[in-house]
This record gives C-alpha cells, structure tokens and sequence, in this order.
C-alpha cells in the first residue's frame, strides 16, 4: 500500500467523521463550521486526485464563501434548530439508508476506481489532452476544456450564479427597514482594533490575489469562479470589520447590480459575436485572424465575465443576508 | 542541495510535526477554553512556519520559494490575528478563564494562571 492510498483513506474516512458529526450535532453554528470542513477535507481530495483547479474552487467556495453565508443566515435565524411536531427520524433513516443502498448498487457496474479503459478516458479526455494545446494555446487544459470545448456549459453555470443573485434580490431587497434584532456576531466586532488593522492590510492582498487567480487561470488552477469568490471575500471582510454602511460607501448596490448583469452580458456578447462572424456561438477562434490567438481573447473575455458576475453576485447575496437583520451598521 | 540543508530542512519539518501533534493533544487534554486555545494558535502559527521554512529549504526552484515566503507572511498575519478574534469573542461573551485547578495535578494549570 503506498503512501497515495493512505492519505486518500484518511481523508476520506475523516469526511464519513465529519458527515456524521454534522448529522449529530444541535449546534448549528458548529454544523456550519463542520460543513466548512467538509469542504476543505473535499478540496484536499481533490488535490490528491490531482484535480488542483476542482480543489481550488471547492477551497474557496464549500469552505470559503458557504461557510460564510451560511453564518451569516443563522445570525437571522437563531443558533438551535426547532423540532417541530412532525419529526420523523425513523422515516428518513429509511429513505437515506434506501438510497445509499441503491447507490452503492449502482457502482458496482462502474469501472474499477482510476482505471484507464473506464470511458470517461476513452471519450473526448484524450482529445483535450493531447490537442488543447495546439488549438486553443493555453498550458491550463483545464480552463481550455472550462472556457472554450464546454464554452456553453459554462455560461450555463453564470446564469445560474445570476439567476440566484436576482432571486436572492428578489426575496430579500424589501427589508430595506428591518426590524431591530438582537446584535449579530458582526455587532461585537466594531471595538476589534487588531482586527481591522491586520484587515487593512490583507484587503489590498486579497484583492490583488484575486486578479492574480483571475488572469493566471491560462497557466495554473484558477479562473473567474475561483477569483470572483476571493474578490469578493475582500469585501466581505471589510464590512464585517467595518461595518454594513461603510461597506455600502464602497460598494454602490445599484453599481453592483449592474455589474452582475454586464458580467453575463460580456460572455453572451462574446458568443454573439462569434457568430456574428460566420463561427459557431462561443467559438473564438472567429475573434482574430489567427485561430489560437482568438481563444486566448475569448477565454480573457469571458474569464472576465465570470470573475465580475461571480464577485458581484456573492456582494448582493451577502449584503441582502446582513442587511436584512443589521442595524448596528447605522450605529458606527 | 547540500547535505546541511537537508538537515536543517528535516529538523524543521520534524519539530513542526510534533508541534502540531503536541498541539492537539493539548486542545484535547487542557482544561478550559482559553488554554485549549492557546494549544490550537501554536499549532496554527509555529507549527505551520516550522513546515513552511523546513519545506523553503527542500525546493531549489525560487518561483516556489517566493510563493511559500508568501504563505508565511499570510499565515503568520492571520492565524495569531484569529486566535485573538477568538479570545475576545469568547471573553466579551462572558467565559472567565479558570484560575484554579478544579482536580488532578495538570500542567495546563499553569498556563491557565499565566494566561490571566
């Protein structure tokens, strides 16, 4: 057994802990913090099976940005769940043990784990392996596969980032005069001196590390997803330390509205005007008269697109989430 | 690379290992908040610089050495910055540290008492 296989049992037996210690627990704070771990024994895996711009993503994302909105939706909610009349375990033990069931049936007609004749390596992979680079460029075949072979798909995933934005907006922009609460955890933090002086110096960090995962994604794990998240983590910090009215001095909400809608709009332009010019929707080889240097274009635009919807979709979602319960940002 | 550097290298590495171990053993072992947390924030913050230095010294490549002095800087700024975050939201919501050992002769006692 070698060294692989160990650490890979061990994270993975610690993701069955801490599953089941997220199931146990009454805490929900201490669930959320759990589910944070989750996510990074995830992005640990995922490193391990050499998927470093999966394990970035999940990183920054499952351990990062959820963790955070998720506190920040039980600083509305409260701390314990409640049980209400109908809690039935018993049942549900049932459904969850039924489809565990049934799923483990399922793998057993899957090819063994990392075999090279599974399909999943027999369809296109070694297409994008072995020619991505020639076509589109760029060393990341990652982000090759991501922006330019599944160009469509991930325009996908930025309408559905901005379509939880507007929803988000939706349900909660009405509570632009809350009802006074009990103080958040953001409350306490206003006295916090070393708090906001370490901030303010790993604000301008942050954010120069996001522009660095935005426009290094070509050559190394990374992209807009990854960097719109870190961007906006930034913010994030600032307006917890600082409060939700200074934040609001820096972030214009209408500004940020906007933006999230341009981000898309970039990446639909993108595939317009490749089909504008004769190509097919998001083939950006159309962008320039030499093919490659047309994907490095489209893959800049489009990167960019992302990183500016995703930025600005997390800023309305955390900003609707603790503006709707904070007063104590009028107090500073 | 040179033998010493491999040396200095692996001491490093090792006495970041058993600073991390030696730290959780004391978040479980010491008796109340304030000094589980102390175990916690030396793990964070010693441990991690041990291991980052001792792994400074096993790659040649400076690309990757600038990226790990990077690492440190960040870690070094937050990890102590977040043990403090955490003191003082436990103590502004109201947990005394504990002076006294309540039974059994523990060493964290001390710490305790130094930490007040």
């Amino acid at each position: 057994m070698n060294m692989e296989t160990v650490i890979n049992m061990v994270l993975l037996s610690l993701l069955v802990v801490t599953a089941i210690a997220i199931v146990r627990i009454k805490d929900l704070f201490a669930a959320a913090m759990l589910a944070g771990i989750y996510g990074l024994l995830s992005a640990s895996f995922f490193v391990m099976m050499d998927a470093v711009d999966v394990a970035f993503t999940e990183a920054s994302v499952g351990a990062g940005i959820s963790t955070l909105l998720m506190l920040t939706t039980l600083a509305m909610t409260g701390r314990f769940e409640k049980i209400s009349g109908n809690y039935r375990p018993r049942l549900a033990l049932v459904l969850v043990a039924l489809t565990g069931a049934l799923l483990i049936y399922g793998t057993l007609d899957m090819p063994a784990f990392g075999t090279a004749a599974a399909p999943v390596h027999e369809h296109v992979a070694p297409r994008y392996l072995n020619d991505s680079y020639a076509e589109i460029g760029i060393p990341n075949a990652v982000t090759s596969v991501l922006a330019s072979y599944r160009g469509f798909d991930t325009f996908g995933e930025v309408v559905v980032i901005f379509t939880a934005g507007i929803g988000v907006l939706a349900l909660l922009m009405r509570a632009e005069k809350p009802t006074p609460r009990t103080q958040t955890p953001t409350a306490s933090m206003h006295e916090h001196m070393v708090l906001r002086i370490v901030a303010k110096m790993l604000i301008p960090l942050i954010l120069l590390f996001g522009l660095y995962v935005q426009f290094h994604g070509e050559y190394g794990p990374g992209g807009g997803f990854q960097a719109g998240v870190i961007f906006a983590s930034a913010f994030f910090l600032y307006s917890m330390l600082f409060g939700l009215s200074e934040a609001r001095k820096v972030v214009n909400h209408v500004v940020v509205q906007i933006l999230a809608a341009l981000g898309v709009l970039l990446y639909g332009s993108v595939g317009i005007v490749s089909l504008m010019n004769g190509k097919n929707f998001l083939d950006y080889s159309a962008l320039s008269a030499d093919a490659v240097h047309g994907q490095h274009l489209g893959i800049l635009a489009i990167e960019l697109g992302v990183g500016i919807t995703v930025t600005t979709v997390m800023i309305i979602i955390f900003f609707a989430f603790s503006g709707r319960n904070q007063i104590e940002g009028e107090k500073d | 690379m040179t033998i010493l550097t491999t040396y200095i290298s692996w001491t490093f590495l090792v006495l970041g290992g058993f600073l991390c171990i030696s730290g959780a053993v004391g978040l479980l072992r010491f008796p109340d908040f304030f000094t589980r947390m102390h175990a916690a924030s030396v793990t964070d913050t010693l441990a991690t610089a041990l291991i980052i230095l001792g792994l400074l010294l096993q790659t040649d490549a400076w690309m990757v050495q600038v990226k790990l002095v990077m690492v440190l800087v960040f870690v070094l700024l937050t990890s102590p910055t977040a043990s403090h975050a955490l003191a003082k939201a436990a103590l502004h919501g109201g947990l005394k540290p504990q002076l006294k050992i309540a039974r059994g002769s523990n060493k964290a006692g001390q710490q305790s008492e130094a930490e007040a």
